[in-house]
């Protein structure tokens, strides 16, 4: 991908992260577009969750650099956060508050004063449909209403990136089905940068970008369509089957060779 | 005041409102903090109380009976209880992820913990004062001004306990594992410090044991606590609470680092 061509979004440069012995990324390196929908498509322990863990700071790596925005996030990691919109694959909301308590919660987090943030509170909610249900405890919404709130609360201060990892865990069909939708929707409304992991491959849509990532390394990284003519596959499953498959013979073959 | 350190107020104000919130939500977790001590007071003190004679010791000018010399112990045990309970949250938190948001925060990690700290301490004060209502009515007659000079110790070593809490809490990864820390924390700190006996009477005993005692941080917590009830001020407890308060608190803030604690390990 041409990050230059397109200003600036995120740019990863020869990322390397072991949990002791056990290597999770191995030289990672991509360009992600700004104002983009960018799919991280890879199996379980791919390590996509590790890659966001790093991406807003929650560990750190020894080797290689990330630059959010235009900002290297090892010397100005709060500058970078600040431009940052994120949802965790965990819940992370207080269940036992009210949806506009979260709201306010994590707008104090982020500095915001009571008016604005129930202001902003308002629209974010609107945006994510779900509007008057501000005084309802969080426990009672179902799971793809909690996934909603969690995004309308990461839209809260605007942000410019917008980190989800694995958001759609756990829902049924129709409200994962509905979440992509939405998300897709609010990546071409507003010009938001998107950076979505997932597993599955029916939450890429044609003209998304897409990152395949395998075994801690970086499989495939263009816009969908360049990776289906690289692969020359007709389709996504077929792509990301493709190679991850290539991975496994080469590492079958490496695993053979004395 | 300037846009930074308005951010800084907000965000300490969102943390203590949130766990403020937290503790009226969760009635047992103050039951509980209540039922634990005045079970100590009202039946293990009346059972004990023939047995272990307290002579005259500072801050005491007379006589006094077992249940007014625990309770300074008690005070301590519910901080200590707290500062515990308030760590297992933030193992909680962190494996259902609040504890993420928190520190996803564009503000100093330190920040963030010392406003889980603050939080975690303020709780404690409203569990003591409750206590000490209940022991006061039913029980022991204490000072009416110590309740007023209980307060500057009481926060201080809420924030030491609170610190050592939060200090385990970056070495542990799962709840289960958090389960053996209290049996191993809770329960040596309690025993082994001058909260239910006087330690010349555990010098009697055991020199050794005596000697653990007296290098144990919590009895200092309860001295310090027990002087500033009786309207004294125990200086060299409460430098002891301070420096430990502020060494714990330093060695969380390393368990907490992104390049080096808790954060480097595999996900569950």
């Amino acid at each position: 991908m041409e990050a230059a061509k397109f200003g600036l979004g995120v740019e990863i440069n020869g990322l390397h992260f072991a949990y002791g012995s056990k290597t999770a990324l191995d030289g990672v390196s991509l360009s992600i577009r700004p104002g983009r929908f960018t799919a991280i498509l890879g199996p379980n322990g791919a390590g996509k969750s590790t890659l966001f863990s790093l991406l807003c700071g929650l560990i750190a790596s020894r080797e290689g650099s990330i630059r959010v925005l235009g900002v290297d996030l090892a010397k100005a990691p709060r500058d970078a956060l600040a431009q940052m919109g994120i949802v965790f694959q965990q819940q992370t909301l207080d269940l036992d508050l009210s949806v506009a308590q979260n709201m306010a919660y994590f707008g104090a987090l982020r500095g915001l004063s009571r008016k604005d943030c129930e202001r902003r509170a308002t629209i974010c909610l609107e945006r994510m449909g779900l509007e008057g249900r501000e005084q309802e405890k969080a426990r009672n919404l179902n799971g793809g209403h909690r996934r909603r709130l969690e995004i309308a609360r990461a839209l809260l201060c605007e942000p410019t990136l917008l980190l989800l990892d694995e958001p759609t865990v756990g829902l049924d069909v129709p409200s994962r089905t509905g979440l992509v939708e939405h998300v897709h929707q609010l990546c071409a409304d507003s010009r938001l940068t998107v950076l979505w992991a997932t597993h599955l491959v029916d939450e890429v849509w044609p003209n998304d970008d897409l990152v395949v990532l395998h075994q801690g390394r970086v499989r495939a990284a263009a816009a969908v369509e360049d990776v289906l003519d690289k692969t020359g596959c007709a389709d996504v499953n077929a792509a990301f089957a493709a190679l991850t498959a290539a991975t496994k013979q080469a590492s079958s073959a490496d695993a053979a060779t004395p | 005041m300037t846009t930074a350190r308005l951010h800084y107020l907000i965000c300490l104000k969102g943390v203590i409102w949130r766990e403020g919130l937290r503790f009226v939500h969760q009635r047992e977790r103050f039951i509980a903090a209540l039922v634990r001590p005045l079970i100590w007071l009202l039946i293990f003190a009346a059972g004990f109380r023939s047995i272990l004679g307290v002579s005259i010791t500072p801050p005491y000018d007379t006589y006094i009976t077992y249940e007014t010399y625990i309770v300074p112990g008690l005070v301590a045990m519910i901080q200590l209880f707290n500062g515990m309970q308030s760590s297992l949250s933030l193992v909680y938190d962190r494996e259902m992820g609040s504890m993420r948001v928190l520190l996803t925060t564009p503000l100093p990690r330190w920040f963030l913990l010392f406003c889980k700290l603050i939080a975690g301490t303020l709780v404690s004060l409203l569990q003591v004062y409750a206590f000490l209502a209940i022991a006061e009515l039913v029980i022991v007659d204490l000072p009416p001004l110590g309740w007023f000079t209980l307060l500057p110790v009481l926060v201080a070593s809420g924030l030491m306990l609170g610190a050592l809490g939060m200090l385990l809490s970056s070495t542990i990864r799962q709840l289960e594992n958090f389960a053996g820390i209290m049996n191993f924390v809770i329960f040596p700190m309690f025993f082994l410090s001058s909260a239910l006996y006087p330690l010349w009477r555990m010098r009697e005993s055991s020199e050794i044991i005596w000697q653990i005692c007296v290098l144990n941080p919590f009895t200092y917590v309860v001295e310090a606590a027990r002087y500033a009830l009786y309207l004294k001020l125990n200086v060299e407890a409460v430098l002891v609470v301070a420096l430990c308060a502020g060494v714990f608190f330093a060695l969380a803030v390393v368990g907490y680092d992104a390049k080096k604690g808790m954060a480097r390990r595999a996900p569950a």
